[in-house]
């Protein structure tokens, strides 16, 4: 606002410097005010500065950002695979088909062990949540849910009740009974409401408090007894797809992936925003801690998995390889954390060595896109849901029978020209670069060989 | 109006600060030290680990099931 000349009605003491001269009669808020012009300046730069404040916000916002990236940059001495350079490779792993579980009507979305390292719930599309013993393949319990795209499951630690949730918003505490014939819909509690989809649950070390995640942005801590909500995680900008709890005991702290590419660590007691990544350039569908708690593994629609370490706090690896262009879907660690395993949307399982960075093995059989691996409490299986309606189980047999041999699938980077042995029952492409599975159509018709359906999504 | 989306969008640009001080000043370690450690807990637990190590049949709970001839 510029000094301009006025006609001053009034002259007298300034209201607030209390200086004699020319008052502009002015009202603020409807109040009538005498300022002297020099006064009225300076509470219009006031208005000024409340937008420069906004600037010099943006301002620092981005330099903290640079510092963040500098600091961070500053500790990478070393690469993980570099560090595991002297480590013996992983043998040929025997993993091999156990069991089948077959009996959803619809897509499988999620799978969760049970502590007794012998139980599973898995829910699917069309609302039907079914507990399964995995060894005996019999259906224990089944909820049919009113909503459909039963998104989230759970089993409670105790093995007493599972939590399921999806598209209806809500997270459903259902306790399990012995009795068979008990109709168990009619005991299903609603214990968490949000304002979109469920994606994600979990229990916490006990039965009484269950965390879960939403497409509206936020995850919720909630006590299952009353329902009420305990404490709320706000930061995450797009819809948030996973969560994990830190492993230990003690542990109070817990990973959220989302749509924003953006994977976050909180503080459960006070709801704070720990830690942030954000090195994926796409949604991140899943999250898993490293079994000591001090690193965690994230899945994305950008086909790659990375590997973040939460002392360091920076992405430590990244699982990719130019033949898998699929998004990932989700991740889980063996026992030892050595082995991920990790689900695509290319129907396969590819299993990484996570000290090294390569890829061990890759476990084929689904149908249809795989929607969660859960390795079981003992390590010793791991089971995979997948939208072809089944759930299969994938044990190991005795060492030094690898029925899963490492394939050789394409050419090293560094030499021009594949050294492999073409197989006689693959068929290769022209170039030598691709392998297609003759029953994966998706890859074929990525080739550009088929005209059918489109190029890249599998139908 | 426009006060609001003012002072809402200052508040937001406030708390994004505050966030990025805070992540800013947590205490980090070298990579070289933290792979390290993540390398040590693989190798103490790889023997325990029955997906790479491989168990017995005898101990594997999901052994295919054999059957029993009764003569």
């Amino acid at each position: 606002m510029c000094d301009q000349t006025f006609m001053a009605a009034t002259f007298g003491p300034c209201d607030s410097c209390s200086k004699a001269s020319p008052l502009m009669n002015i009202y603020i808020k409807s109040e009538a005010i005498n300022y002297c012009s020099f006064c009225v300046e300076m509470m219009a730069c006031q208005g000024l500065q409340k937008g420069e404040t906004l600037a010099t916000l943006k301002k620092e916002s981005e330099n903290l950002k640079k510092k963040l990236e500098e600091e961070r940059g500053k500790l990478n001495d070393i690469e993980l695979h570099q560090v595991a350079e002297k480590v013996e490779a992983v043998a040929a792993l025997s993993l091999k088909t156990r069991r089948v579980l077959k009996g959803h009507g619809n897509k499988v979305l999620c799978v969760d062990w049970c502590k007794d390292k012998r139980r599973l719930v898995s829910s699917s599309q069309d609302g039907k949540v079914i507990v399964w013993d995995a060894f005996t393949l019999n259906k224990e319990h089944g909820v049919t849910l009113p909503c459909t795209w039963v998104m989230a499951c759970a089993y409670a630690p105790s093995g007493c009740a599972v939590a399921c949730g999806g598209l209806d918003n809500k997270c459903s505490v259902v306790p399990l009974s012995l009795d068979r014939n008990e109709n168990l819909a009619a005991k299903k509690k609603s214990v968490a409401m949000h304002t979109n989809y469920v994606s994600g649950c979990s229990f916490t070390n006990s039965d009484m408090q269950l965390l879960t995640s939403s497409g509206d942005g936020t995850c919720a801590l909630w006590d299952v007894e009353s329902g009420q909500l305990l404490q709320s995680f706000h930061g995450h900008t797009a819809d948030v797809l996973s969560l994990d709890l830190a492993p230990s005991e003690t542990g109070n702290t817990f990973v959220s992936g989302g749509c924003d590419m953006k994977a976050n660590v909180w503080d459960m007691r006070s709801g704070q925003n720990i830690q942030s990544f954000e090195s994926h350039e796409s949604d991140i569908n899943c999250v898993k801690y490293y079994p000591s708690g001090d690193a965690f593994a994230s899945a994305s629609d950008d086909a790659t998995c990375r590997f973040y370490d939460l002392r360091a706090d920076r992405e430590v690896a990244v699982y990719q390889k130019d033949s898998i262009i699929f998004g990932a879907s989700s991740v889980d660690f063996s026992l030892s954390g050595r082995l991920l395993f990790t689900g695509y949307n290319d129907y396969t399982i590819n299993v990484w060595d996570v000290l090294k960075g390569t890829r061990v093995s890759i476990l084929l059989g689904h149908e249809n896109r795989i929607s969660r691996v859960r390795v079981s409490p003992d390590g010793t299986a791991l089971c995979s849901a997948s939208w072809d309606n089944s759930l299969r189980i994938e044990g190991t047999g005795p060492r030094g029978n690898p029925t899963h041999p490492a394939p050789q699938l394409h050419p090293p980077a560094h030499s021009g020209r594949s050294q492999s042995v073409p197989r006689a029952d693959r068929i290769y492409s022209p170039s030598n670069k691709f392998l297609v599975f003759p029953w994966v159509f998706s890859q074929w018709e990525w080739l550009g060989k088929s005209s059918k359906g489109s190029a890249l999504e599998p139908s | 109006m426009s006060n609001n989306n003012a002072s809402s969008s200052l508040i937001i640009a406030q708390r994004a600060v505050k966030q990025l001080r805070l992540e800013a000043s947590i205490r980090r370690i070298k990579v070289s030290q933290a792979a390290a450690e993540l390398k040590q807990f693989c190798l103490q637990n790889a023997s325990k680990d029955p997906l790479l190590m491989g168990v017995p049949s005898s101990d594997n709970p999901f052994r295919p099931p054999k059957s029993c001839s009764l003569f």
